[in-house]
Order: C-alpha cells, then sequence, then structure tokens
C-alpha cells in the first residue's frame, strides 16, 4: 500500500527524470529516513528509473540507507585530525552511552552510530554531525548538547595579508541581498553584461586566475573551451563538494559570502552562454547549503533568477543540488553522473567536459573560490588580479591550516610568502612546548614537508621543487608528538572508503595499501611489504581511471621518500 | 573503406603501424600481431575500462593508457611491454587472485602465468560477495565475480534493457545486485541467458551445469531445473 505521503511528495517530480534521483532520495529520507523498496518502486515509476538502478544509487552514497535509521544519526569523523584530538574516545563514550557498536541503531529507535570520513570541520575538532547538523570541539564528558542536537554555533578563524575571495565573509550579512548589494554586491555583474562574453573570457584569461579544486588549471582557457564547444546548450557548475580530509575553506565562503558565489556562477553562465547553473554541495554541509538555497531564493525573489535574469528574455536559472556522502563525488565528471541521478563514478576521458559535460553538453565546472573571485576580478579589472602573487601563480590563495597550530583557521595570502608566514604568524605555530614534525600539503592525496622547510615560498615550482604540494590550500601540521604512521594508516582508510569501485587498479589496491598500513602503524610488517606497497602504488598512479587511485599512494611515497626508515624501522617520535 | 580519412601512423613497440582514424590501440596492434591482454573488454558490450589490464605506456602521457578505449594519434609511440605497464598487470592480476576465486578463469590463469603474478602475494580480506541459487535456470556465485561489468550491460543498453541488475555497495564493497537484493524471480529478469555467455569466469552458470558438477543425479537436476508454473503477474 503506498501512503498518502509518499504520493504527495512524489507529486512535486511529475513528468521530471532520472536527474531528480538525489533530490528526491534526500526528500524521503527527510520524511521517512530510509528508503523502502515500496518507497523507491514509487520513485521509480514516477521519474522511469529502472528499479535496480535506483537501488544502486542509494547503495552508493553513504548518506542514504535501504533500511530503518535512528530519529538522529550521530557521525562521528575518524579521519586524522579529529583522530589526533580523541575522537575515537568520543565514540566509545558514544557506544557505551547508546549500548550500540558504530553501524547500529539503538532499540527505542532514538539514535544511529556512525563512523564518518572528514566531515569538513577540521578546525573545529573532534567533530560530528547529528543527521547534518555540524557539532565541534566534542569531548567524551560533554555528549549532551550532542545527544540532544543542541549545537553551538561553529565560528571558523579567519586572516590574512589581503581579502579578496574572504572580502565579505563576517562582513556583510549572509542571509541578506540588499547588504550584499550595498556592499557594491553585483558590480561586477553589472559591469560584465555591458561587456561581450569574449571580452569576460578574455578579462578572466589575461587574470591569470587558476582553478582552485586541486588542479590549477587557467579558468579563462576552460570557459573558452566551453563556450566554442559543439551545439548550443552549455552547462557551469560551481564544485562545493569539498570533502577530502583537513579542507574547509569552500565551506567558509558558501557560509559566509553566498551572493558572491551566486554573483560569479552568474557572470560565468553569461560569459559561455549557459542558461542553466548548478551549485553541488556535500551533503554533509548543512549550513552551506541553507544559506546559498536561502541566496538563490532571494535572487528568484528579486527577479534576478528566472525568466529576465540577464536582461529582458533573458533566462537564468540555478538550482543547488546536495551531494550524498561521497568523497568521489568532488571529480568532476563523477558529480555530473550524480547531478544526472546516478551512481558517482568518474567517466572515461577524453571526451572532456568541455565538449562532453553535463547532460552530455560542453560544461564548465569550477571550485567555490575559483567561482569566488570572478566579481571581484571584473569590477576591479585583470591587472589588479594579476598584480598580486607571483608570475608563476598570480593572485590569491586560500589555506585551511589544522592540525597541531595554535589558531587552526583559513588564511588568504599571495602566492610568493613563504610557508612559515602561514603556519607561524596566521595559525600561531606549534601548541606550547611542541615542535613540528610535518606538514602534509596539498590535503590527504598531497605530500609531506619538513619543518626545515618553512621557508619555501608558497608558489607551484618551489612547492615541486620541496616535494610538497599546493593542491587546493590544505595544510595539516603535525607535531613530535604524533606517530605519522597512524597518520599514513588513517589516511589510507580514507581512500580505501571512498574509493567509488570502478576500476581494479583502485578498488582492490585501496584496501590492499589501507591493510598494509596497518600492519606497518602496529609495527608488524610482513616480508616483502616494502616492495609490495611500492608496486601497489606504481600500479594505482599509472593505471587507474581517475585522480582518487592516481593519487591515493601519494602521501605514502611522500613519507617513504622523506623518511626512508620510518614505516619499517625507526620510530619518528623519538627523532622528529 | 572510407578514403577520405587518411590513415594514422603511429609505432607500436618499434613497428610501423597504419590504422584508421578513431581504431584504438588495441585494434591497431592486434593488426600487425602484437597481443595486449585484456580482461573486462568484450567485443559485445560497450568498453567501460575498468580492469586497466590492458593499458600500455605512451610516451609523453603522465600514466599508462588503456589500450581497449585509447585511440590512436598520428606520431604516436606506444610501448605494450615496457617495465610500468608490465609492473601494472602483474599486480592488477595479483590483485584479482587475492580478492576473487579464478579457479573456473582459464584466460586470467593464462595471463597470470605470462605475467609470473604470485596469487598469494596481496592476500588479505577477501571479497566474499555471496552463492546465489534462487531460480531454475542459473546460479550466481559472486565469490568468483571479478566485476567486468558485462552481465549488468547485456541485462541493459548494450541487449536486453531489461535493467535486473545492479553494482551495490562501493570500493572493496562493490559487487553485482539486484533491486533490495530480491531474488532473480521478483526483479524484472526474463531469463534470457545472456549475462551467462558473457562471463568470463564462471561466476554466473546454468544451474543444470553447476548441478552436475556438484555431482547431483539426474532426477534431482530434472526437478530442480524446471521452469516455474506461470507467476501470477505483479501489479
Ligand atoms: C577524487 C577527486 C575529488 C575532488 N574533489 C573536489 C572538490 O571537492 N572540489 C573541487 O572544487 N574540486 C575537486 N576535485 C577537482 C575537480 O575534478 C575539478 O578539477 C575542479 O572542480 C575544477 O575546478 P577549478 O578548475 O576551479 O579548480 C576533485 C578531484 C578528484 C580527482
Ligand atoms: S580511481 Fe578509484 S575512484 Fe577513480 S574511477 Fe577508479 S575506482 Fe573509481
Ligand atoms: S557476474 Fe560475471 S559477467 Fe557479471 S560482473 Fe561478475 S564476472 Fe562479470
Ligand atoms: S580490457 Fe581495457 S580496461 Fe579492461
Amino acid at each position: 500500500m503506498i501512503s498518502a505521503d509518499l504520493t504527495s511528495l512524489l507529486a512535486l517530480y511529475q513528468g521530471r527524470g532520472r536527474e531528480a534521483l538525489l533530490p528526491v532520495l534526500w526528500d524521503i529520507h527527510h520524511h521517512y529516513g530510509y528508503v523502502s523498496a515500496e518507497a523507491a518502486q514509487v520513485i521509480g515509476h514516477t521519474l522511469h528509473v529502472p528499479l535496480a538502478d535506483i537501488y544502486g544509487v542509494i547503495e552508493f552514497y553513504a548518506m542514504f540507507y535501504d533500511r530503518p535509521t535512528g530519529k538522529r544519526i550521530i557521525r562521528v569523523c575518524q579521519d586524522p585530525l579529529c583522530a589526533l584530538v580523541g575522537s575515537a574516545d568520543i565514540c566509545q563514550a558514544l557506544s557505551e552511552r547508546l549500548h550500540i557498536e558504530p553501524g547500529e541503531t539503538t532499540a527505542d529507535g532514538a539514535y544511529t552510530l556512525e563512523l564518518a570520513p572528514c566531515l569538513g570541520q577540521c578546525d573545529h575538532a573532534p567533530a560530528a554531525l547529528v543527521n547534518t547538523t555540524a557539532h565541534g570541539h566534542l569531548h567524551s564528558d560533554r555528549l549532551d548538547d550532542l545527544l540532544q542536537n543542541t549545537p553551538t554555533p561553529l565560528k571558523t578563524r579567519l586572516g590574512g595579508m589581503l581579502r579578496i575571495a574572504l572580502a565579505n565573509v563576517g562582513q556583510v550579512d549572509p542571509a541578506s541581498l540588499q547588504d550584499y548589494r550595498d556592499n557594491a554586491g553585483f558590480a561586477g555583474l553589472y559591469k560584465a553584461l555591458s561587456m561581450s562574453p569574449a571580452e569576460i573570457i578574455k578579462t578572466i584569461s589575461d587574470s591569470g586566475l587558476l582553478g582552485r579544486g586541486g588542479a590549477a588549471f587557467p579558468a579563462g582557457r576552460k570557459w573558452e573551451f566551453t563556450a566554442k564547444g559543439p551545439g548550443q546548450t552549455r552547462y557551469f557548475i560551481v564544485n562545493g563538494d569539498e570533502s577530502e580530509p583537513g579542507a574547509f575553506k569552500d565551506r567558509v565562503l558558501m557560509e559566509g559570502d553566498p551572493f558572491r558565489i551566486l554573483e560569479g556562477l552568474m557572470i560565468g553562465c553569461y560569459a559561455i552562454g549557459a542558461t542553466q547553473g548548478y551549485i553541488y554541495i556535500r551533503g554533509e554541509y548543512q549550513l552551506p547549503y541553507e544559506r546559498i538555497q536561502h541566496a538563490v531564493d532571494q535572487l528568484y525573489a528579486a527577479g534576478m533568477l528566472g525568466a529576465n535574469a540577464l536582461g529582458p528574455a533573458k533566462a537564468l536559472d540555478i538550482e543547488v543540488r546536495r551531494g550524498a556522502g561521497a568523497y568521489i563525488c568532488g571529480e568532476e565528471t563523477a558529480l555530473m553522473e550524480s547531478i544526472e541521478g546516478k551512481r558517482g563514478m568518474p567517466r572515461l576521458r577524453p571526451p572532456f567536459p568541455t565538449t562532453y559535460g553535463l547532460f552530455g553538453q560542453p560544461t564548465v565546472i569550477n571550485n567555490i573560490e575559483t567561482v569566488a573571485k570572478i566579481a571581484p576580478i571584473m569590477l576591479h579589472g585583470a591587472a589588479f588580479y594579476r598584480g598580486l602573487g607571483t608570475s608563476d601563480a598570480a593572485g590569491s590563495k586560500l589555506f585551511a591550516v589544522s592540525g597541531c597550530v595554535r589558531r587552526p583557521g583559513v588564511y588568504e595570502v599571495v602566492f610568493g610568502v613563504p610557508l612559515r608566514h602561514i603556519i607561524e604568524e596566521l595559525a600561531g605555530g606549534a601548541l606550547p612546548g611542541r615542535t613540528i614534525q610535518a606538514v602534509l600539503t596539498g590535503g590527504a592525496a598531497g605530500r609531506f614537508m619538513t619543518a626545515d622547510q618553512l621557508d619555501t615560498p608558497v608558489n607551484f615550482d618551489s612547492f615541486r621543487q620541496a616535494g610538497g604540494s599546493v593542491g587546493a590550500g590544505t595544510l595539516m601540521v603535525f607535531d613530535d608528538a604524533v606517530d605519522l604512521r597512524q597518520v599514513l594508516a588513517q589516511i589510507a582508510h580514507f581512500f580505501a572508503h571512498e574509493s567509488c569501485g570502478k576500476c581494479y587498479p583502485c578498488q582492490m589496491g585501496t584496501q590492499r595499501q589501507l591493510e598494509i598500513l596497518q600492519r606497518l602503524a602496529h609495527r608488524q610488517p610482513a616480508a616483502g611489504d616494502r616492495e609490495r606497497l611500492i608496486d601497489l602504488a606504481a600500479t594505482m598512479t599509472d593505471s587507474s581511471i581517475c585522480g582518487l587511485g592516481q593519487t591515493a599512494a601519494m602521501a605514502t611515497l611522500s613519507a617513504m621518500e622523506r623518511w626512508p626508515e620510518l614505516l619499517f624501522d625507526g620510530d619518528r617520535r623519538e627523532n622528529g | 573503406m572510407d578514403n577520405s580519412h587518411p590513415m594514422i601512423e603511429l609505432t607500436i613497440d618499434g613497428q610501423t603501424v597504419q590504422a584508421a582514424p578513431g581504431s584504438t590501440i588495441l585494434q591497431a596492434a592486434h593488426s600487425i600481431g602484437i597481443d595486449i591482454p585484456v580482461i573486462c573488454y568484450h567485443e559485445a558490450t560497450t568498453p567501460n575500462a575498468v580492469c586497466r589490464i590492458c593499458t600500455v605506456e605512451v610516451t609523453g602521457q603522465r600514466t599508462l593508457l588503456p589500450a581497449c578505449v585509447a585511440q590512436v594519434a598520428p606520431g604516436m609511440q606506444v610501448q605494450t611491454q615496457s617495465e610500468r605497464a608490465r609492473r601494472s598487470r602483474k599486480v592488477i592480476l595479483e590483485l584479482l587472485a587475492s580478492t576473487v576465486d579464478l579457479a573456473e578463469a582459464p584466460e586470467i590463469q593464462a595471463q597470470m602465468a605470462d605475467y609470473q603474478a604470485d596469487p598469494q602475494r596481496y592476500d588479505g580480506t577477501r571479497r566474499e560477495a555471496g552463492y546465489f541459487d534462487d531460480n531454475p535456470f542459473y546460479i550466481r556465485d559472486y565469490d568468483k565475480c571479478i566485476l567486468c561489468w558485462r552481465c549488468m550491460q547485456v541485462c541493459a543498453d548494450d541487449a536486453q534493457y531489461v535493467n535486473a541488475l545492479t553494482l551495490g555497495g562501493r570500493g572493496f564493497d562493490s559487487h553485482i545486485a539486484t533491486f533490495y537484493d530480491q531474488p532473480m524471480p521478483d526483479t524484472s529478469c526474463v531469463f534470457c541467458g545472456q549475462c551467462l555467455g558473457v562471463c568470463p569466469t564462471g561466476a554466473l552458470k546454468p544451474k543444470r551445469q553447476a548441478l552436475m558438477e556438484q555431482g547431483q543425479p539426474e532426477d534431482v537436476i530434472w526437478l530442480a531445473t524446471r521452469p516455474p508454473r506461470r507467476k501470477e503477474r505483479k501489479p
């Protein structure tokens, strides 16, 4: 029997197709907490999706369930930065209090306990979510707020030598279109609308703006390729999936300055000739989602989106999409699959998204921080941005600093400053009585730098030469009390958990890498583990389909290069 | 052949070869008698390049390229037997052997011999995806499944458009699944048997054969493999 609730819920989606699958599944979860087979059948008939495929999608995303869950799902982060400050104790304490193990639901159906990958609240470690509400600075003696879901607001420390991306954050009310307008909001858009699309693209190219999602691809060139792509339809996607351990800079922008991101997206759509834009936000980011959605709603109410958004009869629509617990959906083609209502598995390339992207149409996908820079570049001109930074790296960059420092937070600097400036002056340096052992640069798929390399200037070439990686601007700091072997095992766990499973090297390789690194972390190597690990790393790096598998061994390889004895004999804690 | 498109010239293992535009490295290699191993590739299904056993080294490329889908380009220099390519193949075979039961996959066993792959080298958790005997026509022994995707593909857009199969789980725990793990007769499966025809590892097998291998007597087999009486049509 099909309930009236379900019928009315699905009535909203009549006439839509598979692309509406994730939004429907989220609605069903909000209502029922899980998707029953009966609900899945109704969804299948409404959206014309094969039933097996719906099940495949539910199975893929960690935040979707095919069986009943507790009313409150507590998701405790288990990744390196929360683990350093006792997330395991918190999980243990919750287990004891609720009498359940992770993955289980209490008999009264009140709680489900889950271990989660990094929640992007690293500066508030240890962190957890209750359903999707973020809680930070947890302590195993004070769990009532968590259990009652009464969170204390979490405030990320901001700073730096200048404010371009961060200009409005903490200054302009993120919930007020009026306040945004009063602070030069949409001046960049209006200027752009007075120019031709080709002129805008040239401005972005001339500014030297590089993608801030990790690959540092020139934004202007991506726009140009897409604008020239086949056919008439184009899409512009903003990537707010930010799920790599230690990354939280995009969260700060989405929470603090949603209109700026929308302004950049609107300029981008106009420049490439797109009439539909998307913002894809990871499912664990509740506040960023609410802020962005609220801003979109206000723009529709003001007539700035919709039928006449960019002028009379010049339509532009923006849709906010939520992920559902899958790091791989940050990979651009997996993200497109996810918007299309599928398992988030990366596509083969070529063809590239600039010719064959979302729904098979030419598509630009840019990172949140990249897009947040568009409006100021339009307003102040290419030369303004180009003039900042170094010759190989124009402009400013956000760095998310976490781990063993006094002031974890998000800091904006121009390229060329020494790494020491970020770690010591901005983030406050090592904790009292401690010394810095290593900085993992460029995220979990990044490389280690050491305390004696802090004078390396922050730019792509210098970092590369020093064996580091700029990536998306993630800096995880580990002091002399940290056992890096444990960190490597936790990173390996993350990749094994998040591998999509499509290609053999990563599907099986990340699991074996985890097993080997766990052995090594327990100091119980098996004969031949060094060669086993090296061969595995080479195979994942050489033969995997996408960046996840290709970089899953990066941190381990980097550690093996820097500290040849670390994993196999010596002890980092004594001689750090 | 369409003469308006000139042939593309490239080298494979030092030999010059002419290939039609749009052809794959695998096709070009075959045309001059060079063999590149494949696992997931099958002529009847759309290539998804998931196994990566066919990856080859192409000068100037950061990663190895899957020969079954990568297209030829003018001046391309391909090495099918470079150290990197051979190491990658060997490790992929070792990973497979550590994960699934390859006892009935003779082609993969032959590849393991070719590459001197050690089946014990990556010993660890095995993927035990289950044995399903839920219909009179075939059994599904997923401990033998290598996730080549072919069964899913012929069940869907590559042949039948029946869509009874999907992937469940993720990463190492990925497995072939049905809607809410329902038994085959409750799904949209029409028992066409196409999936059995493309399965390379004995994971899908006619029920009669499975029972014969178990040494069951003929009368038992006869009973177990009778089609059920017509089901009532589900709404
Ligand atoms: C496994 C994986 C995860 C990724 N996650 C993100 C992400 O969360 N956010 C992001 O902007 N880019 C992510 N990327 C990079 C995107 O594929 C893409 O390059 C980026 O969104 C392009 O934007 P940009 O040019 O502005 O940097 C990821 C890549 C990989 C391989
Ligand atoms: S590398 Fe990993 S995440 Fe990427 S396609 Fe392969 S299995 Fe999926
Ligand atoms: S059951 Fe057979 S055909 Fe299907 S994916 Fe597994 S090995 Fe391939
Ligand atoms: S045969 Fe080419 S990837 Fe499997």
